[in-house]
């Protein structure tokens, strides 16, 4: 039931060639090709502004661009890499991909949703970049008022409109996700036998809809007030500053555990394959994932210890903000105990999942530090935070988001790629990463704010160090890149299950074909059915 | 829920009478001052009459766990956001008078 | 009577399962609608403690008569609604379009009130922004008592408007018998929709209108 190359076997790449084919489709599959291609160009794009900032800072003086440019400049970064490339990414690609594979359905829930979702992601990105073609935006993508709402001279109404369609685009996402594992899993498929992929997506879905729509009415009040010249958030006319930043973080804070949720899906998933065994603790994985995104809600204020906060509220969020790493912590607990007496094999997958364990305990303990009020005092608003959130949404999301396009690669294509180079890359993404973000924990702990362009020429060293860190990065990524493409032509054929995975989604074609499964599967064993031994078929 | 269960028609009309009359109680309440608690009954009879049109006209009476789920996230996650961010408001000027005031009604 | 094409979406198994979704997915789009007013209702909680005899000043120029016609008309449309799913899923063609024309009529009411209210309030200066007038001395903590009242029954006119321009198609579509059970999925998720639209004017009514008339 393989492909050999001289077979016409029809799977949903083949199905049809036409533009209108794709253009209307409403296979889950061809649509989570479609957002692939919408945020690699936009991973490339945040890129290129990163690159713009590393340059700039590989000298003290501020002799790149102009200050204005500069703040243009990580507002637009920031901005692309958040909303177009981190928070739809994985659940996008991968898990419009494989939710309903994983599950046994022909589809999801509402397929023609989901097409919809893809749409808006588009006008809603084409519109942000139209704003910064047009001139961009300087307040940071943090849009803090009065600043945003009174006295910046650039596009934020414009880029404000962008970011709010695209949220429409995370809500029925994250809804038609929902429903999907809620009312399509197959006959025996009991909650906790579902990968822990669908938990944790399942997990990113609630993020999704309890709280991007407030992201949206916030997005709404800043315009009325840029537009009418009235003050909800402007202090000069009787607003507070601080409503806004409450309404934004309630957003914005879960939105980092919409960005790391489906990495540690992706994670879970290949740990278990590349030890061969269940994931131990199975339930408690499972559970902490609501755990994230429940408890996610609940700490918001901590970016706010030093904007004027009452000290109480301040408490209250720091002490929540401890408890929120708990739920990681065990993630991080039960992975290495899975990896302990496994039987462990390094594929680039592989490589990608265990440099994720490691960055991201990095990256979540500094979180600790954060959340700590009197630390927070003395690092906020420097590149010990900019190093922080890096280690989680590089060294985290994005090295899980890799991970797991190489794994799930040969299902999606029907191709191998060559995992020689797959290796090295994976490699070279580690090296780089740390070069770049790990000097930024040391410049932040010395004072050095975020968002300057020009700085003292003692810390000219750490910067070098940062901005070398970043070409091999990005070498890092350009590498995937051109053998991923090359892999499309010349790769080898990958077969229903190379790597010998659980799950049902391997029990499949490769590439699938475009109802999924010919006959809707009964499950009648747990998830992970990886044997004690060797040897085991998918 | 191949067919779940639905409310007799007589069922629509003693809800609909009874939102009438909770709205004339509501209206008429607003006239007597009850201090601080005019915003509060306010609120209860608002939430009794939403409870209402939840239960009867959108059949949650009628339904399972999973409508009541949603239900309960939705009054959860709108008390987090309206009492954890009221939170900070509220106790701004708990601190020692030095600190500055929250926002002032004066002019 | 043609037949509109097949009752069951190929993603599902079969038709509970689509019911079963469908159902589930209008609420949880609900639950999305709550959060989006919900950082209204937090904003206008804040400035409410914040600025109370403002905003009790202020309450008190808008039309309490006119909001409490308004309150009844939507009850009234929620229970022709609720009508309007129960013959739907009888089957009865003529009854389930006079309820969804009922329900659409009073809908349209509810709007032509408003937009007599809003008519006046920009007579009186009472729209914010630079024709903003006030006579006493908070004018801009009343001014944001206004801000929050447009953006909030304005954010609920457009969905009312939404509400009515779907009730114009279904009544359409009913009344050429492509409602017919078991198609009645659409009414009744309508139904849920417009429901919640009258449960955000159940808050706002009194919030708004009745906040300072001791």
């Amino acid at each position: 039931m393989n492909e050999g190359h001289g077979e016409r076997r029809q799977h949903y790449l083949n199905v049809d060639y036409g533009l209108r084919s794709w253009l209307l489709t409403t296979d889950h599959k061809r649509i989570a090709l479609l957002y692939l291609l919408a945020v690699t160009l936009f991973f490339f794009v945040g890129g290129a502004f990163a690159a713009l900032l590393r340059l700039e800072l590989l000298t003290p003086q501020g002799d790149l661009v102009q200050a204005e440019t500069y703040n243009k400049l990580f507002t637009m970064h920031g901005l692309t890499m958040i909303f177009f490339f981190l928070i739809p990414a994985i659940p996008a690609v991968l898990g419009n991909f494989l939710v309903p594979m994983m599950i046994g359905a022909r589809d999801l829930a509402f397929p023609r949703l989901n097409l919809a979702s893809w749409y808006i992601f588009m006008a809603g990105g084409l519109f942000t970049l139209a704003a910064a073609a047009a001139g961009g935006v300087d307040t940071g993508w943090t849009f803090y008022t009065p600043y945003s709402s009174v006295y910046s001279n650039t596009n934020v109404i414009l880029t404000a409109v962008g970011v709010f369609i695209t949220g429409f685009s995370s809500i029925l996402t994250g809804l038609n996700f929902i429903v999907t594992i809620h009312t399509m899993r197959a006959p025996g498929l009991t909650w906790f036998r579902l990968p822990l992929f669908i938990w944790g997506h399942y997990a990113t879905s609630l993020i999704f809809v309890l709280g991007t729509p407030v992201l949206a009415i916030t997005l709404v009040l800043l315009a009325m007030e840029r537009i009418l010249g009235v003050g909800i958030f402007d202090p000069a006319l009787g607003g507070d500053p601080l409503l806004f930043q409450h309404l934004f973080w309630f957003y914005s804070h879960p939105a980092v555990y919409i960005m790391i949720l489906p990495g540690m899906a992706v994670v879970s998933e290949l740990i278990a394959c590349f030890a061969r065994r269940r994931i131990f603790g199975y339930e408690f994985v499972a559970f902490s994932s609501l755990a994230i995104a429940v408890i996610g809600f609940l700490v918001w204020g901590h970016h706010m210890f030093v904007s004027g906060q009452s000290v109480y509220a301040s408490l209250v969020f720091s002490l929540l903000s401890f408890l929120v790493a708990i739920p990681s912590a065990i993630k991080v607990f039960n992975w290495t105990a899975t990896l302990y007496k496994g039987s462990i094999s390094y594929d680039a997958p592989m490589l990608y999942a265990l440099g994720f364990i490691g960055l991201f305990t990095v990256g979540g303990l500094t979180g600790l530090f954060l959340a700590t009020l009197g630390v927070d005092v003395h690092v906020t608003d420097t590149y010990f935070v900019v190093a922080h959130f890096h280690y989680i949404m590089v060294g985290g999301t994005v090295m899980a988001y890799l991970g797991g396009i190489h794994f799930w690669w040969p299902k999606m294509t029907g191709r191998r790629y060559p995992e020689v180079w797959a290796r090295l890359a994976a490699l070279v993404v580690f090296l780089g990463f740390n070069l770049t973000f790990f000097p930024q924990f040391v410049l932040g702990y010395l004072g050095f704010p975020r968002r300057y362009h020009a700085y003292p020429p003692e810390f000219q060293v750490l910067n070098v160090m940062s901005s070398a860190g970043a070409s091999i990065l990005a070498a890092g990524y350009v590498i995937p890149l051109v053998y991923l493409l090359w892999s499309l032509r010349y790769g080898p054929a990958g077969g229903p299950n190379p790597w010998r995975a659980a799950g049902l989604e391997w029990q499949t074609p490769s590439p699938p074909p475009t109802e999924n499964f010919e006959k809707v599967p009964t499950v009648t064993e747990e998830a992970y059915a990886y044997g004690p031994g060797e040897g085991e078929d998918g | 829920m191949m067919s779940p269960d639905v409310p007799h028609r007589r069922v629509y009309y003693l809800v609909f009478v009874t939102l009438l009359l909770l709205t004339l109680v509501t209206v008429e309440l607003a006239f007597f001052d009850l201090g601080l608690l005019n915003v509060y009954v306010a609120l209860a009879i608002a939430a009794g009459k939403a409870s209402l049109v939840v239960l009867f006209f959108m059949h949650a009476r009628y339904r399972g766990g999973l409508t009541w789920a949603v239900l309960g996230a939705a009054g959860v996650w709108l008390a987090i956001l309206l009492l954890l961010t009221l939170s900070d408001f509220v106790t701004r000027d708990w601190l020692a008078p030095a600190a500055p005031a929250g926002l002032e009604d004066t002019p | 009577m043609a037949e509109p094409g097949p009752a069951l979406a190929g993603q599902f198994e079969d038709l509970e399962q689509q019911q079963d979704a469908s159902w589930l997915g209008m609420w949880v789009f609900l639950l999305t609608e709550v959060m989006f007013f919900g950082g209204m209702f937090a904003g206008y909680a804040v400035y409410r403690a914040a600025y109370p005899a403002a905003f009790g000043d202020a309450s008190r120029h808008l039309d309490l008569p006119l909001g409490a016609i308004n309150t009844a008309v939507l009850i009234c449309s929620s229970l022709t609604m609720a009508l309007a799913v129960h013959h739907a899923q009888r089957g009865a063609r003529r009854h389930l379009t006079a309820f969804l024309v009922l329900t659409l009529l009073l809908g349209v009411t509810f709007l032509g009130i408003k937009a007599v209210e809003y008519t006046h309030k920009f007579e009186q200066h009472l729209v914010p922004g630079r024709s903003f007038l006030y006579e006493e001395g908070t004018a801009r903590h009343a001014e944001l008592f206004f801000v929050f009242y447009f953006a909030m029954t304005g954010m609920h006119g457009l969905h009312m408007v939404i509400g009515v321009g779907l009730l114009a198609v279904l009544a359409v579509r009913a009344w050429r018998g492509r409602l017919a059970p078991p198609r009645v999925a659409p009414v009744e998720l309508s139904g849920l929709y417009w429901h919640f639209v009258d449960i955000v004017w159940i808050f706002l009514f009194p919030l708004l209108y009745l906040i300072s008339r001791t």
